[in-house]
């Protein structure tokens, strides 16, 4: 089985956000940057694939600046086989990004296309769903467990439960918290990345719409709460929730 | 024209406060667009639900019936519904981000080649949309441009919309599907029954977290101050990844996301991740034994104390102001 993994390189979830004054984005001097944490659920659920089928084959994709190489060559020592960067030197919407990775799709026809829900950057939510539209395929988002038979069946999470889904390959998944927990890259893994094949291509060359349609105007810091107070006893806590702010 | 779309999301025959939400949401839009706010409801039986939900304001429900829509399926409904906006010359359908608007609007989105907000927390006057970034650390002006537009809206950001006393039209139609685009199969539904309230809609939560130590301890110590409270039950993400207490319970910024008039969090040590799902809350308490745990910073009243001994205690206090 081919599996394409789509992967954003994304500040380090524990990274202090800190707004510009001016708005027009987020200080990066700070930041630590690293594989979105979904997107690293995804790739050790291809692996895991991968090691239970012969002939499979996973293969990386970024649509981002060279910078993001480092994250590529991360996968690639964590085991996947070969990555793509798509070169694209400014930041594009999740409509265009999603266009970039179907047409990449078409070009490598996975059976397989599995990413993380969301990257805790924008937290949009929203690339894998419209891959799935745009290649006419099925989608199950926030996958929690995945098993292949005579169809695929995923198990989601979902409000009120999990719920069971089963549909045929080629297909979109994408992956949630408890999917499995990804390994860390091993040092010989780290030693074989630096000689599998990371090609790069310019978004430009592959003839797609990138026109920005969703566009960030400006950026502010959300206000903050009023500081509040610590109190000596459970019987202070109980009154002051009674008599102050009368929510019991 | 700015004629808003809502998808009233639907469950067990009723409608949840989170489509109520949407409804709200979407009069708004359809005000600030100088348009008609238009209720939308998917099933293979429509007539109830139809007419439940054209008594919240709207100007028209239309019902989408066909056998193929009884149990939600992301394909088949992306399909009625792009359709629908075409046909009805939509400018704008929105959601509640429930797991079923989360999992749905973009895949409408991409059918329409249309831009999409996900889960914003106000609409402004000159049309552009605020939604919040970086686990909530930042809040971002957005514009969507496009003849279409897609929006999900945060359910803690609006209010629910009220029955009016009247009840709009309902139209019926029957949607066109592409039948080769379906492929996906409905399964199953585990749902996880509780008497207590849903925690996106409960007026108290109290949550527990990794300093909870078992999911047994839960249900002794935590669960008795939540029913005293009459309360909803919550939990970090690393309770939930411990094994202590199911998935749904998850609170933060890739769970559910909070804002109820009190919030109690219990044994949480107040990851950015999880604030993001809970800073809104009307009133934060905490109780922790780390003094310098980061809840303590978004906490109104603070207690510094062994939950194992405090939880308990304020159970006693908590029914003492009942008698």
């Amino acid at each position: 089985m081919k599996i394409l993994v789509p992967v954003k390189r994304v500040p380090d979830p524990a990274t202090t956000i800190r707004v510009l004054p001016d708005g027009s984005g987020i200080a990066t001097d700070n930041v630590k940057w690293v594989i979105n944490p979904f997107d690293e659920i995804a790739i050790e659920e291809a692996l895991r694939i991968k090691e239970k089928q012969a002939s499979s084959e996973v293969v990386l994709v970024s649509v981002g600046q060279t910078t993001w190489q480092e994250q590529l060559r991360t996968g690639l020592a964590m085991g996947a086989d070969r990555a793509i960067l798509v070169k694209a030197d400014n930041a594009l919407d999740p409509l265009a990004i999603a266009r970039v990775i179907a047409k990449v799709a078409e070009t490598e026809k996975p059976e397989l296309i599995i990413l993380g829900k969301q990257a805790i950057d924008d937290d949009s939510n929203q690339a894998g769903q419209m891959i799935a539209e745009m290649l006419g395929w099925p989608q199950a988002t926030f996958a929690s467990k995945i098993e292949f038979g005579d169809k695929c069946s995923v198990v989601r999470e979902v409000d009120g439960g999990l719920e069971t889904i089963a549909f045929p390959l080629p297909a979109v998944i994408t992956t949630d918290l408890r999917l499995n927990e990804p390994r860390y890259a091993s040092l010989p893994g780290i030693m074989k990345a630096r000689k599998k094949p990371l090609s790069e291509i310019a978004v430009d060359s592959l003839g797609v719409d990138l026109t920005p349609k969703l566009k960030v105007k400006t950026l502010k810091a959300p206000e903050k709460r009023q500081a509040g107070r610590k109190l000596g006893s459970v019987q202070e806590l109980v009154a002051a929730l009674h008599t102050e702010a009368k929510v019991i | 024209m700015g004629d808003v779309l809502v998808f009233a999301e639907h469950k067990h025959g009723n409608f949840p406060k989170s489509t109520l939400v949407a409804i709200n949401a979407g009069l708004e839009m359809a005000r600030k667009r100088s348009g008609n706010c238009i209720a939308v409801v998917t099933s293979d039986s429509c007539d109830a639900l139809a007419g439940e939900i054209a008594k919240y304001g709207v100007s028209k429900v239309i019902a989408v019936e066909d056998a193929r829509l009884a149990n939600y399926l992301a394909d088949a409904n992306a399909q009625a519904l792009a359709g629908l906006v075409r046909s009805a010359g939509a400018e704008t359908i929105l959601a509640t981000a429930t797991a079923m608007g989360k999992d749905l609007m973009p895949r409408i989105a991409a059918r329409l080649n249309a831009p999409m907000a996900s889960e914003i927390v106000a609409i402004n006057d000159d049309g552009t949309l605020i939604r919040p970034m970086y686990a909530g650390n930042a809040l971002a002006t957005v514009e969507l441009d496009g003849p279409v537009r897609v929006v999900t809206v945060r359910g803690t950001a609006f209010d629910a919309a009220a029955a009016t006393g009247s009840a709009a039209s309902v139209e019926k139609v029957k949607p066109e599907f592409d039948a080769a685009g379906l492929k996906m199969e409905f399964v199953a539904f585990n749902e996880i029954k509780s008497d207590r309230p849903q925690l996106t809609e409960a007026k108290i939560i109290v949550s527990g977290g990794r300093g909870m130590k078992s999911g047994e301890n839960f249900k002794t110590v935590l669960e008795p101050l939540v029913d005293e409270m009459g309360a909803a039950m919550g939990a970090s993400r690393a309770a939930v990844d411990a094994g202590f207490v199911p998935n749904d319970l998850q609170v933060g910024q890739t769970g559910k996301v909070v804002a109820p008039e009190l919030y109690v969090a219990v044994g949480i040590s107040g990851a950015i991740q999880h604030l993001a799902g809970m800073k809104d809350s009307k009133t934060i308490v905490a109780i922790n034994k780390d003094e310098e745990a980061p809840i303590f910073s978004v906490a109104d009243f603070g207690l510094v104390a062994d939950l194992f001994k405090a939880v308990p205690e304020m159970t006693e206090e908590v029914k003492k102001l009942k008698h």
